[in-house]
Protein backbone atom coordinates (compact mmCIF):
# COMPACT_ATOMS: atom_id res chain seq x y z
CA UNK A 1 0.00 0.00 0.00
CA UNK A 2 2.89 2.32 0.94
CA UNK A 3 4.10 1.72 -2.24
CA UNK A 4 1.53 2.20 -4.35
CA UNK A 5 1.33 5.69 -2.23
CA UNK A 6 4.50 6.77 -2.97
CA UNK A 7 4.45 5.53 -7.01
CA UNK A 8 1.87 8.21 -7.24
CA UNK A 9 3.85 10.97 -5.64
CA UNK A 10 6.19 9.96 -7.78
CA UNK A 11 4.32 10.19 -10.91
CA UNK A 12 2.78 13.38 -9.76
CA UNK A 13 6.44 15.22 -9.31
CA UNK A 14 7.26 13.82 -12.67
CA UNK A 15 3.61 15.66 -13.91
CA UNK A 16 4.26 18.63 -12.05
CA UNK A 17 7.90 19.15 -13.51
CA UNK A 18 7.06 18.10 -16.85
CA UNK A 19 3.80 20.93 -17.14
CA UNK A 20 6.31 23.14 -15.89
CA UNK A 21 9.05 22.83 -18.76
CA UNK A 22 6.42 22.55 -21.37
CA UNK A 23 4.56 25.65 -19.79
CA UNK A 24 8.62 27.59 -20.00
CA UNK A 25 8.68 26.23 -23.24
CA UNK A 26 5.40 28.18 -24.48
CA UNK A 27 6.90 31.52 -22.70
CA UNK A 28 10.22 31.19 -24.09
CA UNK A 29 8.55 31.27 -27.75
CA UNK A 30 6.97 34.63 -26.51
CA UNK A 31 10.42 35.72 -27.81
CA UNK A 32 9.67 35.54 -31.13
CA UNK A 33 6.29 37.09 -30.70
CA UNK A 34 7.81 40.21 -29.79
CA UNK A 35 10.62 40.12 -32.11
CA UNK A 36 7.87 39.81 -34.58
CA UNK A 37 5.32 42.70 -33.14
CA UNK A 38 8.24 45.25 -32.61
CA UNK A 39 9.46 44.75 -36.40
CA UNK A 40 6.21 44.58 -37.24
CA UNK A 41 5.30 48.12 -36.11
CA UNK A 42 8.66 49.91 -36.78
CA UNK A 43 10.31 50.73 -40.00
CA UNK A 44 12.02 48.41 -42.28
CA UNK A 45 15.46 49.97 -41.83
CA UNK A 46 15.89 49.13 -38.65
CA UNK A 47 14.52 45.70 -38.64
CA UNK A 48 17.72 43.52 -37.73
CA UNK A 49 18.22 46.20 -35.02
CA UNK A 50 14.95 44.95 -33.72
CA UNK A 51 16.04 41.15 -34.17
CA UNK A 52 19.23 41.26 -32.54
CA UNK A 53 17.81 43.57 -29.37
CA UNK A 54 15.54 40.16 -29.07
CA UNK A 55 18.03 37.77 -29.53
CA UNK A 56 20.51 39.21 -27.71
CA UNK A 57 17.97 40.35 -24.28
CA UNK A 58 17.22 36.84 -24.64
CA UNK A 59 20.50 35.21 -23.99
CA UNK A 60 21.79 37.80 -22.18
CA UNK A 61 18.90 37.47 -19.30
CA UNK A 62 19.42 33.39 -19.64
CA UNK A 63 22.91 33.74 -18.30
CA UNK A 64 22.45 36.78 -16.41
CA UNK A 65 19.70 34.93 -14.14
CA UNK A 66 21.61 31.68 -14.51
CA UNK A 67 24.91 32.92 -12.97
CA UNK A 68 23.58 35.57 -10.51
CA UNK A 69 19.97 36.65 -10.42
CA UNK A 70 17.75 33.83 -10.13
CA UNK A 71 19.50 33.27 -6.65
CA UNK A 72 18.88 37.06 -5.80
CA UNK A 73 15.29 36.16 -6.67
CA UNK A 74 15.02 32.77 -4.70
CA UNK A 75 17.53 32.64 -2.55
CA UNK A 76 17.25 32.69 1.22
CA UNK A 77 15.94 36.00 2.09
CA UNK A 78 17.51 38.79 3.63
CA UNK A 79 15.56 41.59 5.54
CA UNK A 80 12.73 40.61 3.08
CA UNK A 81 14.17 42.46 0.45
CA UNK A 82 16.78 40.04 -1.26
CA UNK A 83 17.88 36.54 -1.76
CA UNK A 84 21.36 35.22 -0.81
CA UNK A 85 23.24 35.93 -4.02
CA UNK A 86 25.08 33.28 -4.98
CA UNK A 87 26.54 32.27 -8.74
CA UNK A 88 25.86 30.37 -11.17
CA UNK A 89 23.09 28.37 -9.73
CA UNK A 90 23.42 24.43 -9.63
CA UNK A 91 21.41 22.86 -7.71
CA UNK A 92 20.12 19.58 -8.39
CA UNK A 93 17.25 18.78 -8.84
CA UNK A 94 15.48 22.36 -9.47
CA UNK A 95 16.69 22.78 -13.33
CA UNK A 96 12.91 23.26 -14.12
CA UNK A 97 12.59 26.05 -11.74
CA UNK A 98 15.74 27.86 -13.10
CA UNK A 99 14.16 27.56 -16.77
CA UNK A 100 10.53 28.62 -15.55
CA UNK A 101 11.80 31.84 -13.91
CA UNK A 102 14.66 32.49 -16.50
CA UNK A 103 11.68 32.84 -19.25
CA UNK A 104 10.00 35.15 -17.07
CA UNK A 105 12.83 37.26 -16.93
CA UNK A 106 13.76 37.39 -20.39
CA UNK A 107 10.00 38.27 -21.02
CA UNK A 108 10.47 41.46 -18.77
CA UNK A 109 13.60 42.41 -20.16
CA UNK A 110 12.59 42.67 -23.62
CA UNK A 111 9.51 44.61 -23.38
CA UNK A 112 11.66 47.73 -23.22
CA UNK A 113 13.18 47.46 -26.53
CA UNK A 114 10.12 48.09 -28.45
CA UNK A 115 9.80 51.24 -26.75
CA UNK A 116 12.94 52.59 -27.38
CA UNK A 117 13.33 50.91 -31.03
CA UNK A 118 14.61 52.75 -33.94
CA UNK A 119 16.86 54.99 -32.05
CA UNK A 120 18.79 53.46 -29.74
CA UNK A 121 22.67 52.60 -28.96
CA UNK A 122 22.89 49.07 -29.53
CA UNK A 123 25.57 48.44 -26.98
CA UNK A 124 23.28 50.38 -24.30
CA UNK A 125 20.53 48.43 -24.68
CA UNK A 126 22.77 45.53 -23.98
CA UNK A 127 23.63 46.94 -20.64
CA UNK A 128 19.98 47.90 -20.18
CA UNK A 129 19.06 44.29 -20.46
CA UNK A 130 22.30 42.85 -18.42
CA UNK A 131 21.46 44.79 -15.17
CA UNK A 132 17.17 44.01 -15.77
CA UNK A 133 17.77 40.48 -15.90
CA UNK A 134 21.00 40.43 -13.00
CA UNK A 135 19.51 43.25 -10.80
CA UNK A 136 16.50 45.15 -11.00
CA UNK A 137 13.59 42.21 -11.75
CA UNK A 138 15.23 39.57 -9.55
CA UNK A 139 14.75 41.97 -6.75
CA UNK A 140 11.38 43.37 -7.04
CA UNK A 141 10.41 39.70 -7.84
CA UNK A 142 11.73 38.29 -4.78
CA UNK A 143 9.68 40.84 -2.78
CA UNK A 144 6.22 38.62 -4.24
CA UNK A 145 7.70 35.33 -5.02
CA UNK A 146 10.36 33.96 -3.17
CA UNK A 147 7.89 33.20 -0.37
CA UNK A 148 9.26 35.72 2.12
CA UNK A 149 9.74 39.15 0.74
CA UNK A 150 7.80 42.00 2.12
CA UNK A 151 4.86 41.77 -0.69
CA UNK A 152 3.94 37.70 0.19
CA UNK A 153 3.81 38.96 3.59
CA UNK A 154 1.21 41.68 3.18
CA UNK A 155 -1.19 39.29 0.95
CA UNK A 156 -0.04 40.99 -2.32
CA UNK A 157 -1.28 38.72 -5.15
CA UNK A 158 0.37 38.71 -8.36
CA UNK A 159 0.14 34.92 -9.66
CA UNK A 160 2.25 35.03 -12.99
CA UNK A 161 3.18 38.66 -13.48
CA UNK A 162 1.10 41.78 -14.19
CA UNK A 163 3.84 43.62 -11.47
CA UNK A 164 6.36 41.55 -11.69
CA UNK A 165 6.69 41.16 -15.16
CA UNK A 166 4.73 43.24 -17.22
CA UNK A 167 4.90 46.40 -14.94
CA UNK A 168 8.24 45.98 -14.25
CA UNK A 169 9.21 45.79 -18.18
CA UNK A 170 6.50 48.65 -18.90
CA UNK A 171 7.90 51.43 -16.16
CA UNK A 172 11.45 50.94 -17.49
CA UNK A 173 10.18 51.20 -20.79
CA UNK A 174 8.58 54.62 -19.75
CA UNK A 175 12.06 56.29 -18.04
CA UNK A 176 13.59 54.77 -21.07
CA UNK A 177 12.00 56.27 -23.65
CA UNK A 178 11.53 59.79 -21.61
CA UNK A 179 15.58 60.17 -20.75
CA UNK A 180 16.51 58.53 -24.85
CA UNK A 181 14.12 61.10 -26.22
CA UNK A 182 11.42 60.59 -29.60
CA UNK A 183 12.21 59.52 -33.53
CA UNK A 184 13.49 62.01 -35.38
CA UNK A 185 10.38 63.92 -36.94
CA UNK A 186 8.06 62.25 -34.62
CA UNK A 187 6.74 65.48 -33.09
CA UNK A 188 6.59 68.24 -35.29
CA UNK A 189 5.13 71.88 -33.75
CA UNK A 190 3.71 69.84 -31.02
CA UNK A 191 2.07 67.82 -32.78
CA UNK A 192 2.28 64.07 -33.68
CA UNK A 193 3.36 62.37 -36.69
CA UNK A 194 2.31 59.14 -38.17
CA UNK A 195 5.50 56.55 -38.56
CA UNK A 196 3.98 53.87 -39.96
CA UNK A 197 4.67 50.06 -39.16
CA UNK A 198 6.43 48.29 -42.17
CA UNK A 199 4.30 44.81 -41.70
CA UNK A 200 1.11 44.68 -39.92
CA UNK A 201 1.29 40.53 -40.89
CA UNK A 202 4.25 40.37 -38.61
CA UNK A 203 2.55 42.40 -35.85
CA UNK A 204 -0.39 39.96 -35.84
CA UNK A 205 1.74 37.16 -36.20
CA UNK A 206 3.59 38.18 -33.32
CA UNK A 207 0.62 38.28 -30.67
CA UNK A 208 -1.09 35.29 -32.19
CA UNK A 209 2.61 33.64 -30.84
CA UNK A 210 2.32 35.99 -27.72
CA UNK A 211 -1.09 34.77 -27.18
CA UNK A 212 0.11 31.26 -27.37
CA UNK A 213 2.77 32.00 -25.09
CA UNK A 214 0.69 33.42 -22.32
CA UNK A 215 -0.98 29.98 -22.40
CA UNK A 216 2.61 28.95 -20.59
CA UNK A 217 3.05 31.91 -18.95
CA UNK A 218 -0.36 32.19 -16.95
CA UNK A 219 -0.94 28.04 -16.51
CA UNK A 220 2.26 27.48 -16.04
CA UNK A 221 2.33 29.38 -13.14
CA UNK A 222 0.16 27.24 -10.85
CA UNK A 223 3.37 25.38 -11.13
CA UNK A 224 2.51 21.60 -11.39
CA UNK A 225 -0.29 19.87 -12.98
CA UNK A 226 -1.03 16.86 -10.67
CA UNK A 227 -4.28 16.40 -8.33
CA UNK A 228 -6.00 19.53 -8.27
CA UNK A 229 -4.22 21.36 -9.93
CA UNK A 230 -4.91 20.30 -13.14
CA UNK A 231 -8.63 21.53 -12.89
CA UNK A 232 -6.68 24.91 -11.87
CA UNK A 233 -5.00 24.75 -14.54
CA UNK A 234 -7.40 24.57 -16.99
CA UNK A 235 -9.69 27.44 -15.15
CA UNK A 236 -6.20 29.61 -15.75
CA UNK A 237 -6.73 28.88 -19.27
CA UNK A 238 -10.26 29.97 -19.54
CA UNK A 239 -9.63 32.90 -17.60
CA UNK A 240 -6.19 33.90 -19.66
CA UNK A 241 -8.25 33.31 -23.06
CA UNK A 242 -11.21 35.26 -21.96
CA UNK A 243 -9.33 38.45 -21.29
CA UNK A 244 -7.56 38.77 -24.36
CA UNK A 245 -10.66 38.53 -26.59
CA UNK A 246 -12.51 40.93 -24.88
CA UNK A 247 -9.03 43.08 -24.31
CA UNK A 248 -9.10 42.60 -28.39
CA UNK A 249 -13.00 43.29 -28.72
CA UNK A 250 -13.35 46.55 -26.65
CA UNK A 251 -9.79 48.02 -28.44
CA UNK A 252 -11.76 47.35 -31.78
CA UNK A 253 -14.80 48.64 -31.14
CA UNK A 254 -13.04 51.76 -29.15
CA UNK A 255 -11.10 52.85 -32.18
CA UNK A 256 -14.23 51.45 -34.84
CA UNK A 257 -15.91 54.27 -32.85
CA UNK A 258 -13.02 57.14 -32.31
CA UNK A 259 -11.46 56.58 -36.20
CA UNK A 260 -14.49 55.57 -38.12
CA UNK A 261 -12.45 52.57 -38.93
CA UNK A 262 -11.48 49.62 -36.66
CA UNK A 263 -7.07 49.64 -36.50
CA UNK A 264 -5.56 46.30 -36.70
CA UNK A 265 -2.53 47.68 -34.43
CA UNK A 266 -4.57 48.74 -31.11
CA UNK A 267 -6.79 45.91 -31.38
CA UNK A 268 -3.90 43.86 -31.45
CA UNK A 269 -2.43 45.96 -28.43
CA UNK A 270 -5.97 45.62 -27.13
CA UNK A 271 -5.53 41.36 -27.14
CA UNK A 272 -2.08 42.21 -25.40
CA UNK A 273 -3.68 44.53 -23.09
CA UNK A 274 -6.01 42.16 -21.64
CA UNK A 275 -3.58 39.21 -21.36
CA UNK A 276 -0.99 41.76 -19.52
CA UNK A 277 -4.25 42.37 -17.28
CA UNK A 278 -5.37 39.28 -16.36
CA UNK A 279 -1.58 37.74 -15.61
CA UNK A 280 -2.11 38.89 -12.14
CA UNK A 281 -5.35 37.59 -11.36
CA UNK A 282 -5.75 34.63 -13.70
CA UNK A 283 -6.15 32.17 -10.71
CA UNK A 284 -8.25 34.57 -8.53
CA UNK A 285 -11.11 35.47 -10.30
CA UNK A 286 -14.25 34.17 -12.43
CA UNK A 287 -14.90 34.08 -16.01
CA UNK A 288 -17.16 36.73 -15.58
CA UNK A 289 -14.07 38.52 -13.65
CA UNK A 290 -11.54 37.66 -16.41
CA UNK A 291 -13.88 39.66 -19.47
CA UNK A 292 -14.65 42.31 -16.86
CA UNK A 293 -10.38 42.65 -16.55
CA UNK A 294 -9.72 42.13 -20.57
CA UNK A 295 -12.38 44.83 -21.45
CA UNK A 296 -10.89 47.62 -18.91
CA UNK A 297 -7.67 46.96 -20.32
CA UNK A 298 -8.67 46.65 -23.69
CA UNK A 299 -9.97 50.62 -23.24
CA UNK A 300 -7.79 51.51 -21.44
CA UNK A 301 -4.34 50.59 -23.25
CA UNK A 302 -6.08 52.56 -26.26
CA UNK A 303 -6.90 55.31 -24.27
CA UNK A 304 -3.42 55.15 -22.76
CA UNK A 305 -1.39 55.28 -25.94
CA UNK A 306 -2.97 58.18 -27.72
CA UNK A 307 -2.35 60.01 -24.10
CA UNK A 308 1.02 59.10 -24.25
CA UNK A 309 1.93 59.48 -27.61
CA UNK A 310 -0.38 62.87 -28.15
CA UNK A 311 -0.30 64.33 -24.87
CA UNK A 312 2.93 63.56 -22.72
CA UNK A 313 4.93 63.49 -26.56
CA UNK A 314 6.70 59.95 -25.36
CA UNK A 315 7.04 57.91 -28.16
CA UNK A 316 6.47 54.37 -27.83
CA UNK A 317 6.11 52.76 -31.08
CA UNK A 318 4.75 49.55 -30.32
CA UNK A 319 2.44 50.87 -27.02
CA UNK A 320 4.99 48.87 -24.71
CA UNK A 321 4.16 51.70 -21.70
CA UNK A 322 0.63 51.23 -22.24
CA UNK A 323 0.16 47.55 -22.51
CA UNK A 324 2.91 46.15 -20.01
CA UNK A 325 3.29 49.08 -17.85
CA UNK A 326 -0.36 50.48 -17.20
CA UNK A 327 -2.15 47.47 -18.15
CA UNK A 328 -0.11 45.43 -16.03
CA UNK A 329 -0.76 48.20 -12.61
CA UNK A 330 -4.49 48.04 -13.61
CA UNK A 331 -4.58 44.30 -13.97
CA UNK A 332 -2.84 43.65 -10.49
CA UNK A 333 -5.33 46.12 -9.11
CA UNK A 334 -8.34 44.59 -9.83
CA UNK A 335 -7.42 41.50 -8.62
CA UNK A 336 -8.56 43.56 -5.24
CA UNK A 337 -11.69 44.09 -6.73
CA UNK A 338 -12.34 41.09 -8.48
CA UNK A 339 -11.18 38.50 -6.76
CA UNK A 340 -13.19 35.63 -5.66
CA UNK A 341 -11.58 35.00 -2.40
CA UNK A 342 -12.15 38.83 -0.44
CA UNK A 343 -12.05 41.44 -3.60
CA UNK A 344 -14.20 44.38 -3.79
CA UNK A 345 -17.16 43.03 -5.35
CA UNK A 346 -17.62 39.40 -3.69
CA UNK A 347 -17.57 41.46 0.03
CA UNK A 348 -14.02 41.77 0.66
CA UNK A 349 -13.90 45.39 1.33
CA UNK A 350 -11.17 47.50 0.52
CA UNK A 351 -8.29 45.23 2.22
CA UNK A 352 -6.93 43.61 -0.55
CA UNK A 353 -7.51 46.37 -3.12
CA UNK A 354 -5.16 48.21 -0.50
CA UNK A 355 -2.48 45.29 -0.64
CA UNK A 356 -2.66 45.52 -4.85
CA UNK A 357 -1.84 49.18 -4.57
CA UNK A 358 0.72 49.04 -2.25
CA UNK A 359 2.46 46.45 -4.71
CA UNK A 360 1.97 48.30 -7.83
CA UNK A 361 3.44 51.82 -6.35
CA UNK A 362 6.47 50.04 -4.79
CA UNK A 363 7.50 47.84 -7.03
CA UNK A 364 6.66 50.87 -9.83
CA UNK A 365 8.56 53.68 -7.52
CA UNK A 366 11.36 50.44 -7.29
CA UNK A 367 11.89 50.01 -11.23
CA UNK A 368 11.29 53.89 -11.92
CA UNK A 369 14.17 54.86 -9.56
CA UNK A 370 16.33 52.27 -10.43
CA UNK A 371 16.12 52.40 -14.43
CA UNK A 372 16.32 56.02 -14.15
CA UNK A 373 19.59 56.40 -12.11
CA UNK A 374 20.92 53.20 -14.58
CA UNK A 375 19.93 55.71 -17.94
CA UNK A 376 21.39 58.72 -16.34
CA UNK A 377 24.63 57.03 -16.23
CA UNK A 378 24.62 55.35 -19.30
CA UNK A 379 23.65 58.66 -21.17
CA UNK A 380 26.82 60.61 -19.20
CA UNK A 381 29.24 57.60 -20.36
CA UNK A 382 28.67 56.09 -23.58
CA UNK A 383 25.28 57.92 -24.35
CA UNK A 384 21.69 56.34 -25.46
CA UNK A 385 21.02 57.31 -29.16
CA UNK A 386 22.78 56.84 -32.25
CA UNK A 387 23.98 60.29 -34.09
CA UNK A 388 20.90 62.04 -36.05
CA UNK A 389 22.97 60.85 -39.23
CA UNK A 390 22.61 56.90 -38.35
CA UNK A 391 18.91 57.36 -37.15
CA UNK A 392 18.25 58.65 -40.64
CA UNK A 393 19.70 56.42 -42.75
CA UNK A 394 18.92 53.29 -40.49
CA UNK A 395 20.04 51.46 -37.72
CA UNK A 396 20.33 48.14 -39.59
CA UNK A 397 22.87 49.56 -42.17
CA UNK A 398 24.44 52.10 -39.26
CA UNK A 399 24.47 49.32 -36.32
CA UNK A 400 24.98 45.95 -38.16
CA UNK A 401 26.63 46.52 -41.35
CA UNK A 402 23.55 45.31 -43.56
CA UNK A 403 20.00 45.50 -44.45
CA UNK A 404 17.37 43.03 -43.64
CA UNK A 405 15.77 43.07 -46.89
CA UNK A 406 18.62 44.02 -49.62
CA UNK A 407 16.41 42.33 -52.25
CA UNK A 408 13.81 45.17 -51.76
CA UNK A 409 13.57 48.91 -52.72
CA UNK A 410 12.78 50.44 -49.47
CA UNK A 411 10.66 53.55 -49.06
CA UNK A 412 12.44 56.17 -47.32
CA UNK A 413 10.64 57.89 -44.46
CA UNK B 1 8.97 58.40 -83.75
CA UNK B 2 7.11 60.08 -80.37
CA UNK B 3 7.08 58.92 -76.95
CA UNK B 4 3.97 58.57 -75.26
CA UNK B 5 4.21 58.54 -71.51
CA UNK B 6 1.37 57.80 -69.20
CA UNK B 7 0.64 57.66 -66.02
CA UNK B 8 -2.21 55.22 -65.13
CA UNK B 9 -3.79 53.32 -62.11
CA UNK B 10 -2.63 50.58 -61.03
CA UNK B 11 -5.90 49.27 -61.44
CA UNK B 12 -6.22 50.29 -65.13
CA UNK B 13 -3.41 48.80 -66.21
CA UNK B 14 -4.84 45.38 -67.67
CA UNK B 15 -7.25 47.12 -69.49
CA UNK B 16 -4.88 49.44 -71.10
CA UNK B 17 -2.21 46.73 -72.03
CA UNK B 18 -4.85 44.34 -73.49
CA UNK B 19 -6.44 47.90 -75.20
CA UNK B 20 -2.72 48.58 -76.98
CA UNK B 21 -2.11 45.39 -77.78
CA UNK B 22 -5.24 45.00 -79.84
CA UNK B 23 -4.52 48.39 -81.95
CA UNK B 24 -1.36 47.19 -82.69
CA UNK B 25 1.13 48.38 -79.75
CA UNK B 26 2.90 45.87 -78.54
CA UNK B 27 6.43 47.52 -77.29
CA UNK B 28 6.40 49.36 -73.86
CA UNK B 29 8.18 49.57 -70.61
CA UNK B 30 6.59 50.44 -67.23
CA UNK B 31 7.00 50.75 -63.81
CA UNK B 32 5.35 51.55 -60.03
CA UNK B 33 5.74 54.93 -59.37
CA UNK B 34 4.99 57.24 -56.23
CA UNK B 35 3.54 60.81 -56.68
CA UNK B 36 1.21 63.76 -56.07
CA UNK B 37 -1.51 64.99 -57.73
CA UNK B 38 -4.99 66.07 -57.11
CA UNK B 39 -6.04 62.46 -55.57
CA UNK B 40 -6.26 62.49 -51.85
CA UNK B 41 -6.18 59.15 -49.53
CA UNK B 42 -7.15 59.44 -45.60
CA UNK B 43 -4.92 57.58 -43.22
CA UNK B 44 -5.10 56.80 -39.53
CA UNK B 45 -2.40 55.11 -37.65
CA UNK B 46 -2.07 54.42 -34.06
CA UNK B 47 -5.01 57.30 -33.49
CA UNK B 48 -2.77 60.01 -35.88
CA UNK B 49 -5.26 60.86 -38.46
CA UNK B 50 -3.20 62.16 -41.83
CA UNK B 51 -4.32 62.47 -45.30
CA UNK B 52 -1.83 61.96 -47.87
CA UNK B 53 -1.39 63.01 -51.50
CA UNK B 54 1.42 60.77 -52.11
CA UNK B 55 -0.59 58.22 -54.34
CA UNK B 56 0.58 54.98 -56.30
CA UNK B 57 0.57 54.66 -60.24
CA UNK B 58 1.85 52.87 -62.94
CA UNK B 59 4.15 54.57 -65.36
CA UNK B 60 3.90 53.21 -68.96
CA UNK B 61 6.76 54.61 -71.28
CA UNK B 62 5.83 53.45 -75.08
CA UNK B 63 7.54 54.72 -78.04
CA UNK B 64 5.58 54.63 -81.35
CA UNK B 65 5.91 55.41 -85.34
CA UNK B 66 4.53 58.95 -85.28
CA UNK B 67 1.51 58.02 -87.77
CA UNK B 68 0.64 55.63 -83.92
CA UNK B 69 0.86 58.63 -81.73
CA UNK B 70 -2.79 59.50 -82.01
CA UNK B 71 -4.44 55.54 -81.65
CA UNK B 72 -1.86 55.37 -78.78
CA UNK B 73 -3.34 58.16 -76.93
CA UNK B 74 -7.18 57.61 -77.76
CA UNK B 75 -6.59 54.24 -76.68
CA UNK B 76 -4.55 54.89 -73.14
CA UNK B 77 -7.82 57.74 -72.43
CA UNK B 78 -10.48 55.43 -73.48
CA UNK B 79 -8.94 51.67 -71.43
CA UNK B 80 -7.54 53.91 -68.41
CA UNK B 81 -10.49 56.35 -67.72
CA UNK B 82 -12.92 56.22 -64.95
CA UNK B 83 -14.22 59.67 -64.89
CA UNK B 84 -12.92 60.39 -60.83
CA UNK B 85 -10.57 62.13 -59.94
CA UNK B 86 -7.10 60.73 -60.13
CA UNK B 87 -7.33 59.00 -63.63
CA UNK B 88 -3.93 60.41 -64.82
CA UNK B 89 -2.11 62.12 -67.73
CA UNK B 90 -0.67 61.45 -70.29
CA UNK B 91 2.60 63.43 -72.58
CA UNK B 92 3.95 63.42 -75.78
CA UNK B 93 7.80 64.34 -76.96
CA UNK B 94 9.50 63.92 -79.78
CA UNK B 95 12.30 60.87 -80.00
CA UNK B 96 15.23 61.30 -81.92
CA UNK B 97 16.59 58.01 -82.34
CA UNK B 98 15.40 54.68 -81.73
CA UNK B 99 17.92 51.30 -82.04
CA UNK B 100 17.26 47.81 -82.42
CA UNK B 101 19.97 46.02 -80.00
CA UNK B 102 20.18 42.71 -80.83
CA UNK B 103 20.96 43.81 -85.06
CA UNK B 104 21.81 47.03 -84.14
CA UNK B 105 19.31 48.78 -86.80
CA UNK B 106 18.01 51.64 -86.44
CA UNK B 107 14.36 53.76 -87.77
CA UNK B 108 10.82 53.38 -87.34
CA UNK B 109 11.50 49.70 -88.69
CA UNK B 110 12.71 49.28 -85.46
CA UNK B 111 9.04 50.23 -83.73
CA UNK B 112 7.47 47.30 -85.67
Amino acid sequence: MEEITNQITEINGVLDIMWILIAGIFVFFMQAGFTLVESGFTRAKNTINIVMKNLMDLCIGSLAFWAIGYAIMYGDDIGKFIGTPSLFYNEAGEMHNLWFQTVFCATAATIISGAVAERTKFSTYLILSLVMTAVIYPISGHWVWQGDGWLTELGFIDFAGSTVVHSVGGWAALVAAILIGPRIGKYVKGKSVAIPGHNMMYGALGVFILWLGWFGFNPGSELAMSGESANHVANIVITTNLAAAAGAVMALFYTWFKYGKPDISMTLNGALAGLVGITAGCAAVSNGGAVAIGAICGIAVVASITFIDQKLRIDDPVGAISVHGVCGAIGTLLVGVFGTDGGLFYGGGFHQLGVQAIGVVGIGAWVLVTSFILLIILKKTIGLRVSEKDEIEGLDITEHGMNAYPDFRLNEH
Amino acid sequence: MKKVEAIIRKSKFSDVKNALHEVGVNFFSYWDVTGQGNEKEGHVYRGISYSTSDIQRRYLDIVVNDDFEDITVKTIIAAAGTGEVGDGKIFVSEVKEAYRIRTGNKGSETLK
